[in-house]
């Protein structure tokens, strides 16, 4: 196995999985927060609960799209496969 | 390109390594400590209080008032765990806008820490409410069918927690990195700006998130079992 597959594989996993675990994540956390807003445009006196509320469930949300970039920020710098692949080559 | 403190060694002696991470660390820790304990020296109780008792107060209140609203009647009880994972968390993201500072929260290492110490105080803080018994009981209500999930749930949430800290503060501190090697002097400060709103609202998720684990796992058996 050459090792510019390993290395192209893995730039365009990385690429990738950002690319495709961030839409998600954006589309949830869109609904959450126009949810929200209407929620306190009905009733402002609850502001405070619906803001903790969303604040929390942003947080959740949001974890998703945190996932796939420590992901690809593992494959682009800290990548296993790579590492190992250098390894073996330097170890003849 | 450095993904997190614990890279940068300071001094190294076999096993022993001391890196940026703890070093960091410790001056949170002292900055708290030592702060909190010249201001506690002379405390006055009346109104002609000092501008440094003053702030602990406010801050110390307002944390309270914001446990007694997740959980109501149980604010004493988790005011000082919560209160100390939200105070350590928010210094130490806070001082990231000091120069040649790394936050130690942006060390995977220091996050599984954090959320490991949620993940053992979820339990204790439980069955000190409920005994042994009770605590034990929420894992197989309603059916004990749920019992690997509710594993798997502890498990993973714990992960969660580490993780989204851990991501959030670190995309936050490489991004003014790249944007200071592409382009350096203004543009990095806007982003800095965010990663310090970030990093407090970040500091008050994590401290929510667990007090919320916390109240659910110590909640009182007729209310039933909370959310998850």
């Amino acid at each position: 196995m050459e090792p510019t597959w390993i290395a192209l594989a893995s730039i365009v996993t990385a690429g990738l999985t950002l690319a495709v675990g961030s839409i998600g994540p954006a589309f949830g956390e869109a609904r959450a927060v126009a949810q929200a807003l209407a929620a306190i445009a009905q009733q402002p006196d609850e502001a405070n609960t619906i803001t903790r509320t969303l604040f929390v469930g942003l947080a959740m949300i949001e974890s998703t799209a945190i996932y796939c970039f420590v992901l690809s920020l593992i494959l682009l710098f800290a990548n296993p496969f790579w590492d190992f692949v250098i390894e073996r080559a330097g170890g003849g | 390109m450095r993904l997190s403190p614990d890279e940068l060694v300071f001094w190294q002696w076999g096993p022993v390594v001391l890196n940026a991470t703890l070093v960091f660390t410790w001056l949170v820790m002292a900055l708290l400590v030592v702060g909190s304990w010249l201001v506690t020296r002379r405390l006055e109780p009346g109104t002609g209080m000092r501008r440094g008792q003053n702030v602990l107060e406010a801050t110390v209140v307002w944390i309270r008032g914001q446990i007694a609203e997740v959980a109501p009647g149980d604010a004493d009880r988790f005011l000082p765990f919560v209160g100390t994972l939200f105070l350590f968390i928010a210094v130490s993201n806070l001082l990231a806008a000091v120069p040649f500072f790394e936050p130690p929260t942006g060390s995977l290492s220091t996050t599984a820490a954090l959320a490991g110490c949620v993940f053992f105080a979820v339990p204790l803080y439980g069955i000190a409410r409920r005994g042994l018994r009770g605590y034990l009981k929420q894992y197989v209500t309603p059916t004990p069918l749920m019992l690997p999930f509710q594993i798997i749930g502890e498990l993973s949430r714990t992960l969660a927690l580490a993780v989204r800290l851990f991501g959030n503060v670190m995309s936050g501190t490489m991004i003014v990195a790249i944007l200071l090697a592409l382009a350096p002097f203004l543009f990095p400060v806007p982003m800095q700006a965010l990663g310090l709103l970030t990093g407090l609202v970040q500091a008050y998720v994590f401290a929510v998130l667990s007090l919320i684990y916390l109240a659910s796992a110590s909640r009182a058996r007729e209310d039933g079992p909370g959310p998850s």
